[in-house]
């Protein structure tokens, strides 16, 4: 029961409680936010898999490391995206819902 | 010599927790925003200022002690500032926000 | 069963914790305060996995994702009321459970089975490090080993920002994003926009500078710097740039455009895309780095500020569409 097994088992978890948000919850933004939890836990599966790599004196594969480090970045981005839509659907219809809307209000 | 360091470390940090712990009661408890901004502040001064202290002996060379302070200065001075913007829109939310 | 084990125990479980709540939080700005709070613990984390990098990253992108997340949910807030009927049922909420359940099984499987002898690029990584005369491996990696993935992401982010800007409606193209702020006078937020910036910006450059030997790095360099200035925005110190700006569009596209050319006189100079010739390697990754920290904080900058949504006076819309070569015109 090494540090990397411990945070593997904790990356476990948070993929299936992000997994669970981004189903259940209605609001996209709420979506959003599970989404991005998810991401976490699929970035520090990496992280486990670089740590469980120590060789030639380094603590850790610095490879896996670098990919999480640029998937940081991406999915920040990402996230700012989703937010500016969110918030544009919000000032066209009032409304920010993924539901489409079947009482004829504007489009 | 270094058994008294690391005894110091361990009741410095050591205290330094009580008041981390003290300050999350009184987030838990008090009744209103401002008592409780006002519980938290006493964990990131006293607190970290303690666990900081605590640390000063681990470390080696002036540089890496500095460091460690700057780090308490700047969470004092982040904390001030957030506190009283936290304290400025709870009062004007009126009593028991 | 070691005191550090116990450290990384408490800290899986807190993490979990924080997850939950964000997941299962009654309001959204609870959820986005949960989420903070989620990726300060990861980075923490990263730190026990040994990957210092990683953890300057995670907890600056943290950061600029929690003043996203906590701007989108008070702008969201008059639609929290309406979401309470769009609740799935418990028939869906069990499926749910169940699926996800399966997923974390799964992974537990896979993590707890995989191959002891793990498999590492780290000797591959450390052979090769002398040629690029830097002292980081991880630098080395981003920089030099797979320097195309970076010089990818850097012109994804670019693109993400150009979608950002697209959403803005036609009136407000090419004027300034966000609200204006005026400062108040004896504000302590503008006090701390005025102490920190200084401090940060050194903090920043140096972490750019200092990640050729040491953990640090160009991405939580420039988004230090980005959050100096969108603090400095915060506070009413200074207002967004209109996005026709000549000035803002050249810093955007700087980094892409370096690392480009770089990229394409390895053509010339080692006969492969992305090759340095040899003795060159240092001062190139430092170029680029340079020229990256610049774009990427003001990209990072201005995906936070979001779309335009002011538009520009008549009189510098006329002087915009003078000056800009683009030929895009923007309507008075």
């Amino acid at each position: 029961m090494n540090p990397a097994t411990i945070f593997g088992l904790c990356a476990a978890v948070l993929v299936g409680l992000g997994l669970f948000g981004v189903i259940v919850q209605p609001q996209p933004l709420r979506k959003l936010l599970a989404f991005n939890v998810l991401g976490g836990g699929v970035f520090l599966l990496f992280g486990i898999v670089a740590r469980r790599g120590e060789a030639a004196g380094f603590g850790a594969d610095p490879v896996p490391q670098a990919m999480v480090i640029t998937g940081l970045v991406v999915a920040f981005a990402a996230t700012a995206l989703a937010v500016a839509l969110l918030r544009r659907l919000f000032d066209e219809t009032s409304r920010a819902t993924l539901r489409p809307d079947d009482d004829g209000a504007d489009s | 010599m270094s058994f008294v360091l690391d005894v110091f470390t361990v009741v410095a940090v050591a205290a330094g927790a009580f008041f981390f712990v003290a300050g999350t009661v009184g987030l838990l408890r008090f009744p209103d925003s401002l008592c409780r901004l006002h519980a938290l502040t006493k964990a990131d001064n006293l607190g970290l200022g303690l666990v900081v202290l605590g640390l000063l002996p681990q470390v080696e060379g002036a540089l890496a002690a500095g460091r460690l302070i700057a780090v308490w200065l700047l969470a004092q001075l982040a904390g001030t500032t957030v506190t009283q913007l936290l304290a400025r829109s709870a009062r004007r939310s009126g009593p028991l926000a | 069963m070691t005191v550090a084990w116990a450290v990384d125990l408490g800290l899986a479980a807190l993490i979990v914790a924080v997850a939950v709540a964000t997941v299962t939080a009654r309001g959204t700005f609870a959820a986005a305060v949960g989420f903070v709070a989620c990726g300060l613990l990861l980075a923490l984390a990263w730190v026990q996995l040994a990957a210092v990098d990683v953890a300057l990253t995670e907890a600056a992108i943290g950061a600029l994702t929690g003043m996203l997340l906590l701007g989108a949910a008070a702008h969201l807030h008059p639609t929290e009321a309406g979401m309470v009927a769009e609740r799935p049922g418990v028939a869906l909420r069990g499926a749910a459970t169940l699926l996800c359940a399966v997923v974390t099984g799964a992974l537990a499987i896979v993590v707890l089975s995989l191959p002891d002898p793990a498999p590492s690029l780290a000797p591959a990584a450390a052979a090769h490090l002398p040629a690029t005369e830097l002292g980081n491996p991880v630098t080395a990696v981003l920089m030099a080993y797979r320097a195309i993935d970076t010089l990818v992401e850097k012109v994804v982010v670019l693109v993400a920002l150009l979608a950002v800007w697209s959403l803005a409606p036609d009136p407000r193209w090419g004027g300034r994003p966000g609200a204006s702020r005026r400062r108040q006078r004896d504000d302590a937020l503008a006090f701390l926009a005025q102490l920190l910036p200084p401090i940060g910006i050194v903090a920043g450059v140096y972490l750019v500078w200092t990640s050729a030997d040491h953990p640090g790095g160009a991405f939580p360099g420039s988004t230090l710097l980005a959050a100096m200035w969108l603090l400095a925005r915060m506070a009413g110190l200074v207002d967004a740039p209109a996005v026709s700006r000549r000035w803002l569009r050249i810093a955007l596209v700087a980094g892409p455009v370096v690392f480009l050319a770089v990229g394409l006189a390895g053509f010339a100079w080692a006969d492969r895309f992305l090759a340095y010739p040899d003795g060159w390697a240092k001062p190139l990754i430092l170029g680029i780095e340079a020229a990256m920290t610049v774009s990427i904080a003001v990209t990072l900058a201005m995906l936070v500020e979001g779309p335009p949504e002011r538009s520009l006076s008549p009189d510098a819309q006329r002087a915009a569409g003078e000056r800009s070569s683009s030929g895009l015109e923007p309507e008075p």
